[in-house]
């Protein structure tokens, strides 16, 4: 198990490296330092001595790959390249274009992200599970074709719909709960029952219709008939069988978001006020801030790649049938 | 030249020409061939999916008849004012039009100060007037265009309006029985029982077709489009925004946007996801490693966080190239390219790792063994014998997209890394509303317009999606069959 794991932490190596590449090249082969200076401080009026200065000061002025001013080793290590790219291995993000320090800032947006995604998770899990079971159990009738095309409409409703529909009712009209903001402690509590339950709400759709075709494989199966012959209640076939065996997939499936959660969500965060990971992003996209979008890409990166290395040990933990090899 | 216009295509145009010639050289392939045939005729049998069909398809002609873009003639120009312009017989106008904006000419000029509701006669907001004597009132002034024609609004409106739906239906249901006459000649003259046979074939539910289905639905998407192009003509439908622009129109410019996202993106991303995964696949060895390895590492960058980056890199290079670009249209018309390029390398992935493990069990077949055995070349097995057999899979995959990369779309463009401001898209008018919500009276129309012209087409998308796989996936067809 242990040798299985260390294999699979080798093999994402790498892939980080390609990340590592593909961000360098997207940020500064693609578009020079000289283009980001330019788009920051405008086109129109700016001297050679001003983007110098801003590059300089983010330490940008560095060659890419090799540094032909300096001496030994530091030909290689005072560049672009090695500041910027290969510091991100060791989750040294550096500071910000406005000059605040990433690391600081992404461990205190964490928690407030988490706040919104950890209960999202768990109630939509709840709530998704119990109605597809219930048009699982209900299966072939009228309730199972209408809940089906419901689901279909469901998810045919863009997250901004739900999100705008539902601070307009609940905020505005009802004005149960504050709309925007966020708070520290308990108080945050008042602020995050808005966007979980939007969050829960626009998930039902496609999750619904997801679990429900595998709650009715799983029910086509034969050890669900060796059941019911016993004379089982459906009920318990339902629950102690179908339910049981439909949760492999079900929790498996969910193993490779759950480090995706620390990054939040990006539209709910934003239009709620939340100061997560996710209204990090898109503020860091609206300023055009690109050390935090390339520190970002790299972490969203990171914790996926975790994520499909905790599926894989996941299935072996659940499903005794799996060995590694 | 004695053209009234000066025909302009686009690139996002001369792809989306591409894409529909293919699909129609596609169709007409389909003719040939029963076994391909089967499964699309299964299609149009079910209701869902023929009415789906029917919708997608009049989402997809808006679409065209956008795409089909031009600069108009001036009709006051200036070629008699100095003798050099003799030469240059007509002056044509800097701005690029399509045939939907000539169709709906009314709706596109007609604008206003700012905001009005729904139909109404009204602006929105009370101003300032003063009056003949020099005393000032506030009233809601009137609006330029819409109801302009009414003398006393308050009163005459509501019928004005009701004859106005008349008149739409009536033409609408001319129009619609027209279309049925003529689909009952040509398919009648073709049956060999004669048109009366045909008709009562067709009647007594025979077809194995949902004729009747069909029928109603495009009744009713023909009246409802005469009814809204008739009341569009005098009154603004869904109101105006701020700048006073018709909403309706609006709405209808995005399908454009909406339809080209979902569909040039396919067509960007195919012949990538389909060569490298068939070769990876195919040829294995080092060829696969390398091809898995590119495909795992872009999937791992989450797609939002990639897309955003390569925007904003696109963005930033917009910015400093500013002069290449002829006109604001012409950059739009990139940025939309280039989103869809973007969308299109997030998106192979999926599609690039369900082939290659297709064609990992197809090459084990017999058949495969066979071939290499009368000593067919590799690129013709690739090609002939194993592409073909793939290809329900790559089907299923685009029409499963689609839907996605619609909503994808206004989510992107919310957050400004979509497409351009400038572009009509519903993302854009989402974003644009959004902030209305908090005036009093509430601006509601936007967001509903944008809601319901884009619900309905990811609706449609979303159930056609579902017809076309149960029909295509041998492993679900094969069960019902």
């Amino acid at each position: 198990m242990i040798s299985y794991i260390i294999r699979r932490i080798l093999y994402a190596v790498p892939i980080l490296i390609g990340i590592n590449v593909i961000t360098f090249l997207l940020f500064f082969v693609v578009n020079s330092p000289d283009d980001m200076a330019i788009s920051q401080l405008g086109q129109k009026y700016t001297t050679e001595q001003q983007i110098e200065d801003w590059k300089r000061e983010r330490g940008y002025h560095l060659p890419l790959f090799h540094n032909a001013d300096s001496q030994g080793l530091d030909q290689l290590k005072d560049t672009i390249f090695y500041q910027k790219s290969l510091r991100l291995f060791i989750f040294d993000f550096g500071s910000s274009d406005s000059g605040r320090d990433i690391s600081y800032d992404i461990k205190q947006r964490m928690w407030p992200s988490l706040a919104i995604a950890v209960p999202n998770l768990i109630i939509g899990l709840l709530v998704t599970i119990s109605f597809a079971l219930l048009i699982a159990f209900f299966r072939a009738t009228y309730i199972d074709y209408w809940s089906v095309i419901i689901c279909v409409a469901l998810m045919s409703i863009s997250t901004l719909f739900y999100i705008i529909g539902g601070q307009f009712i609940v905020g505005k009209l009802l004005r149960v709960v504050p709309i925007s903001g966020y708070d520290t402690g308990l108080e945050a509590v008042k602020f995050l029952i808005l966007p979980v339950i939007i969050g829960v709400i626009s998930g039902i759709g496609a999750s619904t219709r997801w679990y429900r075709t595998i709650f009715l494989e799983e029910m086509s199966r034969d050890y669900v008939r060796t059941a019911r012959a016993k004379g089982l209640s459906e009920t318990h076939v339902m629950f102690g069988h179908v339910l049981r065996n439909a949760m492999i997939p079900i929790l498996t499936g969910i193993v490779v978001v759950l480090p995706l959660l620390f990054m939040g969500s990006l539209l709910t965060e934003n239009f709620f006020g939340i100061p997560g990971l996710g209204s990090y992003t898109i503020d860091a996209i609206n300023r055009q801030d690109f050390a935090i979008v390339r520190s970002m890409v790299y972490l969203g990166s990171v914790l996926y790649i975790i994520g499909l290395l905790l599926t894989d040990i996941s299935y072996t933990l659940v499903d005794p049938r799996i060995r590694l090899s | 030249m004695t053209m009234p216009f000066q025909p302009v295509i686009l690139i996002t145009d001369a792809l989306f020409f591409l894409l529909t010639a293919a699909i129609i050289a596609f169709v007409f392939m389909l003719r040939s061939r029963l076994h391909l045939k089967r499964p699309w005729q299964k299609v149009v049998q079910r209701k869902t999916g023929a009415v789906s069909l029917l919708v997608l398809l009049c989402y997809y002609s808006i679409a065209l008849l956008d795409s089909m873009h031009f600069h108009p003639r001036l009709v006051n120009g200036m070629e008699y004012q100095d003798s050099s312009q003799v030469q240059s017989d007509y002056q044509y106008s800097n701005e690029i039009l399509s045939v939907l904006d000539v169709i709906m000419t009314p709706m596109r000029i007609q604008v206003e100060k700012t905001f009005s509701a729904p139909l109404a006669t009204q602006s929105l907001s009370k101003e300032m007037i003063q009056n003949d004597d020099g005393s000032i009132d506030r009233i809601y002034p009137r609006l330029e265009f819409g109801g302009a024609h009414l003398d006393n609004p308050a009163t005459d409106k509501m019928n004005d309006i009701q004859s106005l739906v008349v008149q739409g239906l009536m033409k609408g249901l001319l129009i619609w029985m027209g279309i049925c006459l003529l689909c009952l000649l040509v398919l009648g003259g073709l049956s060999s029982s004669g048109i009366a046979g045909y008709f009562c074939y067709v009647r007594s539910g025979q077809s194995e077709y949902p004729v009747a289905t069909i029928a109603l639905c495009l009744a009713v998407i023909i009246v409802l489009i005469n009814i809204s192009m008739t009341i569009g003509t005098y009154y603004h439908l869904f109101g105006t925004d701020k700048v006073g622009q018709d909403v309706f129109y609006q709405a209808i410019k995005s399908i454009r946007t909406g339809v080209l996202i979902g569909a040039l993106t396919t067509l960007v991303m195919l012949p990538v996801a389909i060569i490298l995964g068939s070769m990876a696949g195919f040829f294995r060895g080092w060829i696969d490693d390398l091809i898995q390895y590119v495909y795992t590492t872009l999937s791992s960058i989450p797609n939002v966080l990639l897309i955003a980056a390569s925007v904003l890199l696109i963005q930033v290079y917009m910015n400093n190239h500013a002069d290449s670009f002829d006109s604001l249209t012409e950059r739009a018309d990139m940025r939309l390219l280039f989103l869809c390029l973007i969308l299109g390398i997030t998106s192979w992935t999926g599609l690039c790792r369900l082939l290659r493990a297709e064609t990992f069990k197809l090459r084990e077949m017999e058949y495969i063994q066979a071939a290499t055995a009368f000593g067919v070349s590799q690129f013709k097995i690739l090609s002939r014998h194993i592409m073909p057999n793939f290809m329900h899979i790559v089907l299923i995959t685009v029409v499963l997209d689609f839907s996605g990369l619609v909503l994808a779309e206004a989510v992107l463009s919310y957050i400004n890394i979509g497409v351009d401001p400038a572009t009509n898209s519903w993302g854009n008018m989402i974003n644009q509303a959004r902030l209305e919500m908090a005036r009093e009276p509430v601006v509601w129309w936007s967001l509903t317009a944008a809601f319901i012209f884009m619900f309905i087409l990811v609706l449609f998308a979303n159930l056609f999606a579902d017809v076309v796989r149960d029909a295509l996936d041998p492993r679900i067809s094969g069960g019902d069959a």
